[in-house]
């Protein structure tokens, strides 16, 4: 008759952007060697620059090893089983415009909410986000950006990287890989080589950019991966948001999802980054979901900020590490997370701030929420340097667990070389208890609005950090993400 | 038509018998007080009521209005009018107070299928019943009863008592760890909150909360049972007297 706190967990949650798309793709075989990369390269009719560096970044891959260090467990991946390019077909020439694009992949955005049409968007119809200029990527292509000509206007750019490497091949040539540099790590020199598409952002010296950036991934084909590339540029004193939204359909077979995503703020600029990851997770019993391993970091020159707002909810497999290089002085960084785990999914991100400037400053706010059978783990460097006088660090990192099957672990790194620099942590794991349960159902509130409000009222510090238009879908999608798992 | 009616209930927890059979009637626009010794079952009497998990009832019945409750969930019976006042209220962080008396009142509604309440009027109605509780504005945005002094947490429970306006109030020793302050304006809310539609039972081990609230009735709980019933002097004699007499 009453609940406890664990029958409410296990039970199983509708994954609204499960369905799939039925469009004819252009898909290559599954299988990785040179000819892949040349064929991609070919396709995207790329400059042999960036062909030597894909082939390059081929060459470091097949010498790596897939990292072991993370908390996380899984059957080694079959790379020869994956394919690296796929593209709905009708879109093979690249609509020029939205009347060009096929109207399967229309009616696709339409039921994810995703308005492409300028007109409907600004009306406020399908859902719209009023004031957002999104760039969609459909598998390994862009499909269309909206909003291209107002931007403009300002002097933005925001375009598909396939597109940049022509109309701005000078800022691809010397930015692509400063930040994320093509060895980084065995899942970056892998996306490094076979990179499909993703957003290139470019905001000039001063300007603010007018409206919101957002790029909206998915990945529809079986057996593919998706390996987008984003490169934002902040010049001098400018400013920019951009939000990053990702789905996929439900299947069984587990997909793998390698992004590396590059932020380069330069002198007092700001870039604010926030995703809301909604990767399909995998069944109740684990079967399926995306292999989310992402490289995302950025880099501060002096007095910039760059600051990275995520809400995990998807994935059957996070690992994912949004970081600042504070190079510039009195730089500051920051990152808010909510990572939420449920079934048999698993998490393992958080953050590296690598504080080299003097009076470099960073701040780190995690949310991790476990139940089900999930592990949710947090992962975090601060890093003070001998040069980075006078830099402070803020670390709070929380654990809720819901059920008693779940795990919370939290591993921070501090390495302080420098005498002058403060490092704060603090850390809590609590757990939703039946106490609290009751004591909500005693007020009239049904078990499972409890427990999203008593997990929304733990987020709530990160919340505060996504943009206005967002901050709300993530509560929804928190509320959903528990509703099969949780209450 | 009965408000509340506890029919032979026994009750178990963890396999320990702990309620043995006990009766009581309560009436519209009664208040009912229940003392007894420690361990005599009070609590387990006000948790069974609002049908805490782990309370088994092994035999007897509860029913309220009328009908039977015993196999309505906690919230479902907070919706048919059952309120507990809670021992040790607890915290539920980052939630703010305003926020969680708004979703208990939404819900509420909801079940009773009543219109929602209006923001507007809901803001003015919860600040001008923490003031008559002397609670300051400010502690509404804070998280429920994080960091509240326990008197703080008892007049947070007194004041949602005031705002939902259920039909029978249970309060589980409510008066606990108030100093004479507190006790008289904790008084005043349940005084004023009564009415000859709703009914009050007060669970308390002092006789001074009941100079401040008269009751009708006071019951003896020992050893599971009711052992004696009788008006205010009842609790009067039990100050002078204990309950050794009784048992």
């Amino acid at each position: 008759m009453s609940h406890s706190v664990n029958e409410l967990v296990g039970r199983n949650a509708d994954y609204a952007a499960g369905f799939v798309t039925h469009t004819e793709a252009e898909t290559l075989a599954p299988g990785l060697d040179e000819s892949v990369i040349r064929f991609i390269s070919a396709k995207k009719n790329e400059p042999p620059w960036l062909t030597q560096w894909r082939l390059q970044s081929f060459e470091y891959w097949q010498s790596m090893q897939a990292p072991k260090w993370a908390h996380v467990q899984f059957p080694p991946l079959k790379f020869d089983d994956i394919s690296y390019y796929s593209a709905p077909k009708s879109q093979a020439d690249g609509p020029k415009s939205l009347d060009e694009v096929d109207p399967e992949l229309l009616r696709t955005y339409e039921k994810l909410g995703i308005p492409l049409h300028e007109q409907e968007a600004l009306a406020g119809v399908v859902n719209a986000k009023p004031n957002v200029a999104i760039d969609v990527v459909f598998d390994s292509v862009s499909i269309t950006t909206t909003f291209k000509a107002k931007l403009a206007e300002a002097g933005v750019i925001f375009c598909p990287i396939s597109e940049a490497v022509h109309s701005h091949g000078d800022l691809i040539k010397r930015y692509l890989g400063s930040v994320v540099p093509q060895r980084d790590n065995f899942y970056a020199a892998l996306n490094s080589a076979v990179f499909s598409d993703g957003s290139f952002v470019y905001i000039p010296k001063g300007v603010r950019c007018p409206m919101e950036l957002s790029t909206y991934f998915r990945i529809n084909e079986r057996n593919t991966g998706q390996f987008e590339r984003t490169l934002i540029i902040a010049d001098e004193g400018s400013h920019v948001s951009y939000l990053e939204g990702c789905t996929a359909p439900m299947r069984d077979e587990n997909q793998l999802h390698a992004a590396v995503v590059e932020l380069v703020a330069m002198d007092d600029a700001e870039i604010k980054y926030s995703t809301v990851q909604n990767w399909y997770p995998g069944d109740k019993n684990g079967k399926g979901g995306i292999y989310n391993f992402v490289t995302k970091r950025g880099i501060c020159k002096h007095r910039a900020k760059i600051s990275w707002t995520q809400v995990e909810t998807g994935s059957a497999i996070t690992w994912k590490y949004p970081s600042v290089v504070l190079r510039g002085d009195n730089s500051v960084g920051e990152f808010y997370s909510v990572a939420l785990t449920n079934n048999l999914q698993q998490a393992d991100t958080g953050t590296k701030m690598i504080h080299l400037g003097k009076n470099t400053k960073s701040t780190i706010i995690s949310k991790g929420i476990s139940t089900g059978r999930s592990q949710n783990t947090y992962r975090g460097l601060v890093r003070m340097s001998p040069t980075a006088t006078h830099a402070r660090n803020f670390t709070q990192c929380d654990s809720l667990l819901i059920g008693d099957s779940c795990g919370a672990h939290t591993f921070p790194y501090i390495e302080n070389s420098n005498s002058t620099s403060i490092v704060e942590h603090e850390a809590s794991t609590s757990k939703v208890s039946d106490d609290q349960l009751f004591a909500c159902q005693q007020r009239g509130i049904d078990p499972e609005k409890a427990v999203s409000m008593i997990v929304n009222g733990f987020c709530k510090d990160v919340f505060r950090e996504l943009p206005m238009e967002f901050a709300v879908e993530a509560g929804k999608l928190l509320e959903v993400s528990l509703e099969g798992a949780v209450g | 038509m009965t408000l509340l009616q506890v029919k032979d209930l026994s009750v178990s927890v963890a396999d320990n018998a702990i309620l043995k059979g006990l009766n009581l009637i309560v009436n519209p626009g009664e208040v009912h007080a229940i003392m007894g010794p420690n361990g005599s079952g009070k609590s387990t009497l006000a948790n069974v009521l609002a049908g805490k998990p782990d309370y088994q009832v092994t035999s007897g019945s509860i029913s309220l209005n009328d009908s039977n409750i015993e196999d309505l969930e906690p919230h479902e019976r907070a919706h048919a009018g059952i309120f507990l006042a809670f021992q040790y209220p607890v915290e539920v962080p980052g939630v703010s107070n305003m926020e969680f008396l708004k979703v208990s009142l939404d819900c509420l509604a909801k079940a009773r299928d009543e219109p929602q309440p209006n923001t507007g009027a809901f803001l003015k109605r919860v600040r001008q019943i923490a003031q008559t509780l002397d609670l300051n504005p400010e502690f509404l945005k804070r998280g429920v009863n994080e960091g509240f002094s326990g008197g703080e947490k008892k007049r947070n429970e007194i004041l949602q008592l005031l705002l939902l306006e259920p039909q029978l109030a249970v309060l589980d020793e409510t008066d606990s760890g108030l100093d004479i302050d507190a006790l008289q304006i904790v008084a005043q809310g349940v005084n004023s909150y009564r009415n000859e539609n709703n009914g009050v039972i007060l669970i308390t081990h002092y006789q001074r909360l009941l100079d401040y609230i008269v009751p009708d009735y006071v019951h003896v709980l020992a050893d599971g049972k009711i052992v004696q019933s009788g008006d205010k002097g009842l609790a009067q004699e039990l100050e002078k007297k204990g309950y050794t007499w009784l048992t």
